[in-house]
């Protein structure tokens, strides 16, 4: 993927078509002025992750500056962004580069793009618990993100003294606005699953 | 009346979007207009003429060309129907190209505004009436105000070409940064080497006046004739007797003083020379330091001093210089680059500007040349270097490229290797500029010749790693990557910003500056060194960005400019000025209040106090017709009855 | 003195000794901490990472709840807790924003919401420096000591509105008052590795591992820290982070408010100190008794050069 040349005259705006690119689409969701990054790459001298990054910061910059919509969405750097926003803070051109980062996994995640999906596990694991406790519950998370991602001993290491410490609460804590977060989270699932259906429809047309 | 118009395409910059044909055939049916046409480039040499053949051949009186704005060919075409034999002022100009043609797309829409602004013109010219230019004798002395090496150049030129020249210099001595500079881009020759004979051409010239440690209090008047107030800052010591010995600055006390010119690199003394080679060589007391303008008991220096020069009790003092032109060449500063916290606030003693590095290969510096790390004194063997430091930075408010940075950078790792033969030099950069004769070659010498790594990102942070050394975060968009370097100093190519007092100086000239406070030239491209005021003339940094060669050109081409204008005894006076009508003027002296040149005097007539306007001093400004009561002022050539007609001319339209 | 107080997850779980002194400490300074009641999860990174409007109503019914219970102003002590409730109130001044969120909830959120802050903020608001070192009974002199905030507490910038962002100084201020040397650590807002130990731990370990080497050879004897995530990242997975870095640390990874409650006299137990992983006995031993400032040492008006 990353040593394929890429074709840039496919990614042209069209003269009839009124439909913004897909530069223009991450600027307008992130209300970022993407087309003022100049890649000076300040964001990714600062970034923590960029050691396990496949595409640095600065280089999905540019692959959305250039309509790679493809390139982009299918970085495995999304997945691994801390969100810390070192990057935020340190571009020349005042650019919240975290937050386009964070617009193009919502896409991603949209588009089914889940490059790595043991992250993607992890937050679902969590956000499964807190839909069923209203809060966080630690070991639950952990049991649920073991078994899906068949990562059977992640943190074994940590156990005995996590447990010795009592930095694991053995029990969810209840607490009686459990079902009223359950049911924000059953309002999302259908907003979702609607304006996916809206998308799809009109995409037919 | 008989009138003529000549609609101009301008090329397709106003045909493009305005029917000229169509505007010239409407503009032919407008009162006294005998005669209207759309040539193509009215402006150039054919153009012209055609104007001077339809004055002969249609016996006009008056004529209109809407072409630019006036700021450039007004003058151009009074000239050419001053040559036909009309009165220069029997001229008026529509501009549709920057009103009309470059600001809408509707041809329609622009054609009908085109045909508008021609009615008014032709209206304004009906009731123009030829106006006289009187000459004025002028004083043929010239102000520069900085002694940077733009100032010297300029001083020089003048006072060789027979001008007295005035230089005011802020600073203890002249030299400006190049002064403080060890080796200069892309020969490396020594920077003092080449401007110091410069400077002592300035002290020994016959017509030279120089004040040092001074500045401008204020400045009245006009081209040809200005009064200049000269701050003479106090310095504590009499310098018509000191002698420069230096006895002094050895054996002051208070040995913590913040040295100025060498950037802070190392303490100095409160009393001090500024370098061996200072124009002029006298000392100075920095008050902030000395113990005895402190209240604590010293006067050491009093007491050594040979010739009795030290006076605590010295004060400010004032001169004033009539002069007839005025260069301005105050330079710049380095901007305050300890906003970054990424890079330490300026508390890591090892992280330092590129102007304090140039102090400490110095050989006149506080080191004696020995580049040495500030923290401890030894001697850095991984030197990071890091461009664009407050350049390019919109986050900050500073879009601007400072220009010469990656030139002396270049220079700077060049310097290092020379220096430090074992020693790694790495640049931080964004793009390399490097387009004057024999850069680009100079920073390819760097890589190639003197090992330097050229690293293409900017630095994110720097601190110090607790184990001696300084961590640079940086990333290399070339591979991709981000690195890490371990650096024994880091020195930062901090970005220029305007002199400061740049834009209170720039008040009291009535010039122009862009919104960093750099100087505004009258046209970007063909008037680089004249401003907006006339007889003030711009040259080096203190315009825009530029390095050494260009400075130096700009100085003399300032200095030409002032020549120019001196090489004759007298001025012509704009005739366009504000003329009272004594018998509607009831001296209420509102006028005289509002004036911003001090143009208008009360005089009595007839027993009354009237007002009454210095035709040479007045500008043409306006405001004090806009003030007038009684309407009893009138600018000629501008009167009420000249826009009265402009808007009658509109509203019938 | 009364604060509403959104205490976290990780209060009632991983950082309970966070929730122990910082509630004893606030009750020493005089100020009570009114838990909203019914609380839920802000979402943490979770929520965010999948969807704005999920991260926002979540937030949203707890300001909700503090609004309704008469509060403007909610304070908590977990910058990631705080950064959600932010981000939420800044994007419900987007009309179409909040009528999304509005729908995702049982009522509509109240109109006029509390302003949030962090404990450690509104601590320094209401008990001044001099006070503070008024009511310590033990002294930290002695201590060498760096702040260590993380990401959240600054980050984004205009967001947090803490401090210099690159170089924040509030823990530096209070600790210093109490006596401790405050080492300067160019590495007091970058990131630990956030929640990715469990996912990524190399993440973690690496950025960790880099934070606790510069503590370390800056020879501080604790770092001090004001985040959960951070304080678990750099205290229960240090071990982690010295596989990474090949080298041993031992660096305790103390609250904040842990160091505070020591000076204010407050037991260990008190402070939850047994749940550190990595223990502060070294650090317990250097406390001595505050002394009153004697005659002698009083400033003089004038001192001779």
């Amino acid at each position: 993927m990353m040593n394929k040349t890429l074709c840039l005259n496919s990614a042209l705006p069209t003269k009839d078509s009124n439909a913004p690119n897909f530069s223009q689409k991450v600027a307008a969701l992130s209300q970022q002025a993407i087309h003022t990054c100049y890649q000076c790459g300040n964001c990714s001298a600062g970034c923590p992750a960029a050691f396990a990054y496949d595409l640095q910061v600065n280089q999905i910059m540019r692959a959305v500056q250039l309509n790679q919509e493809d390139l982009a969405l299918s970085a495995k750097s999304l997945w691994l962004c801390l969100g810390c926003a070192t990057c935020s803070l340190r571009c020349p051109n005042a650019i919240d580069v975290a937050r386009v980062m964070e617009t193009l996994r919502h896409l991603a995640r949209q588009q089914n793009k889940i490059t790595v999906p043991v992250v993607e596990k992890f937050w679902l694991s969590f956000l499964n618990c807190l839909r069923a406790f209203g809060r966080s519950y630690e070991i639950g998370t952990m049991v649920l993100y073991m078994l899906r991602s068949l990562r059977l001993t992640t943190d074994l290491d940590l156990a005995p003294q996590a447990l010795a410490k009592a930095k694991l609460g053995l029990l969810p804590h209840t607490h009686a606005g459990r079902a009223a977060v359950g049911r924000i989270f059953t309002r999302f699932a259908e907003s979702e699953a609607q304006s996916k259906r809206d998308k799809e429809a009109s995409s037919c047309n | 009346m008989r009138i003529g118009v000549f609609i101009c395409h301008c090329g397709s910059n106003i045909a493009g979007t305005v029917d000229c044909a169509q505007v010239a055939a409407k503009a032919a049916l407008f009162p006294d207009v005998v005669y209207a046409t759309d040539p193509m480039y009215t402006c150039a040499e054919p153009g012209q003429a055609a104007i001077e053949e339809a004055i002969h051949s249609h016996k006009l009186d008056g004529v209109v060309v809407a072409s630019c704005s006036p700021r450039m060919h007004e003058p151009t075409f009074r000239k050419t129907v001053e040559r036909a034999g009309l009165n220069p002022y029997m001229f008026e100009m529509a501009n549709i190209r920057e009103h009309v043609s470059w600001i809408g797309r509707d041809i329609e829409a622009n054609t009908r505004k085109a045909t508008e602004l021609v009615r008014l013109a032709v209206e304004k010219l009906r009731h123009n009436r030829p106006l006289q230019a009187q000459e004025f004798p002028i004083t043929r002395r010239v102000l520069i105000i900085g002694g940077g090496v733009a100032g010297i150049q300029a001083a020089l030129d003048c006072a060789d070409g027979g001008i007295p020249v005035v230089l005011v210099e802020r600073e203890a001595t002249i030299g400006g940064k190049m002064a403080k500079l060890d080796k200069t881009f892309p020969t490396v020759d020594c920077s003092a080497c080449i401007l110091g004979p410069k400077m002592v051409d300035v002290a020994q010239h016959p017509l030279i006046t120089l004040y040092a440690h001074a500045e401008i209090e204020a400045i009245s008047g006009y081209v040809g004739n200005f009064s200049v107030s000269i701050r003479q800052r106090t310095t504590y010591v009499d310098w018509s007797k000191c002698t420069g010995c230096g006895t002094c600055t050895e054996k002051c006390p208070s040995k913590k003083s913040y040295d100025h010119f060498n950037e802070g690199i190392a303490p100095t003394t409160a009393i001090t020379i500024a370098f061996p080679q200072a124009i002029p060589k006298k000392a100075v007391i920095n008050k902030d330091f000395c113990r005895q303008l402190n209240g604590k008991k010293c006067a050491v220096c009093a007491k050594v001093c040979p010739t009795g020069a030290i006076d605590f009790a010295m004060e400010d003092s004032f001169v004033t210089e009539n002069v007839g032109s005025i260069v301005v060449a105050t330079g710049y500063d380095l901007m305050d680059w300890t906003i970054y916290g990424q890079y330490g606030h300026g508390r890591y003693p090892d992280v330092i500007t590129s102007l304090a590095y140039e102090r400490l290969m110095n050989a006149s510096g506080p080191t004696g040349g020995h580049i040495v790390r500030p923290s401890d004194g030894k001697e850095p063997k991984s030197v990071v270097f890091v461009q664009c430091v407050g350049s390019r930075d919109p986050a900050i408010g500073r879009p601007y490229c400072s220009g010469f940075c990656c030139m002396y950078t270049a220079k700077q790792a060049i310097l290092t290797k020379d220096h430090i033969q074992d020693s790694q030099s790495y640049v931080f950069y964004m793009d390399i500029r490097a387009p004057g004769k024999m850069y680009d070659e100079f920073t390819r010498r760097a890589q190639e010749e003197y090992g330097t790594h050229y690293i293409r990102g900017r630095v994110s942070q720097i601190f110090p790693d607790g184990q001696g050394q300084l961590t640079v975060l940086g990333m290399d968009t070339l591979l991709g990557r981000p690195v890490e370097i371990k650096a024994d100093l880091v020195v930062l190519a901090v970005g220029i910003e305007a002199s400061r007092g740049a834009r209170e100086l720039a008040e009291k000239l009535r010039i122009s500056y862009d919104a960093y406070g750099f100087f505004l030239e009258s046209h970007v491209k063909l008037k680089p060194v004249e401003t907006n005021t006339a007889g003030v003339f711009l040259a080096g940094v203190c315009q825009g960005a530029k390095d050494i060669p260009a400075s130096v050109a700009q100085g003399s081409a300032a200095a030409a400019k002032v020549l120019t204008l001196f090489a004759r005894e007298t001025l012509a006076s704009n005739p366009q000025i504000a003329q009272v009508t004594a018998k509607r003027c009831v001296g209420c002296g509102k006028c005289l209040r509002c004036c911003p040149f001090g143009a208008i005097k009360s005089s009595l007539v007839k027993g009354e106090e009237k007002a009454e306007v210095i035709a040479t001093m007045c500008q043409g400004c306006g405001l004090c017709t806009a003030t007038c009561p009684q309407g009893a002022i009138q600018l000629a050539h501008a009167t009420d009855d000249h826009i009265l007609a402009e808007v009658n001319a509109l509203c019938r339209l | 003195m009364q604060l509403a107080y959104f205490p976290g997850c990780s209060a009632k779980g991983s950082s309970l000794d966070y929730e122990l002194s910082t509630q004893a400490v606030m009750a020493a300074l005089g100020i009570t901490l009114k838990e909203i009641a019914d609380w839920n999860c802000c979402g943490s990174t979770p929520a965010h990472a999948v969807s704005s409007l999920l991260s926002s109503a979540l937030c949203a019914r707890n300001l909700d709840l503090a609004a309704r219970a008469g509060a403007d102003l909610l304070a908590t002590p977990c910058p990631s807790c705080l950064s959600n409730l932010k981000a939420t109130s800044k994007r419900l001044e987007d009309a179409s924003f909040r009528q999304k969120v509005n729908a995702l909830l049982d009522a509509p959120c109240a109109e006029t919401l509390p302003k949030t802050t962090s404990v450690m903020q509104a601590m320094a608001e209401l008990v001044s420096l001099d006070e503070l070192a008024q009511k310590a009974k033990l002294s930290l002199k002695g201590l060498k000591l760096v702040a260590y905030y993380g990401c959240l507490m600054s980050r984004p910038a205009e967001l947090m509105q803490f401090e210099d962002p690159e170089n924040p100084m509030l823990m530096e201020r209070m600790l210093t008052a109490l006596g401790a040397e405050m080492l300067d650590f160019p590495l007091k807002t970058a990131c630990c590795g956030a929640a990715f130990g469990i996912p990524q731990r190399p993440l973690t370990a690496k950025n960790s591992g880099r934070i606790l080497e510069l503590a370390a050879n800056l020879g501080a004897d604790a770092i001090v820290t004001c985040c959960p995530l951070c304080q678990m990242n750099l205290d229960l997975r240090q071990a982690q982070a010295e596989k990474a870095m090949g080298r041993r640390f031992a660096l305790p990874a103390p609250y904040y408010t842990q160091i505070l409650g020591l000076a204010l006299g407050l037991s260990p137990e008190d402070l939850g100190l047994a749940k550190l992983v990595v223990p502060m006995d070294g650090l317990l031993a250097k406390l001595t008794p505050k002394q009153a400032p004697l005659a002698s040492e009083a400033p003089s008006s004038e001192v001779s050069e």
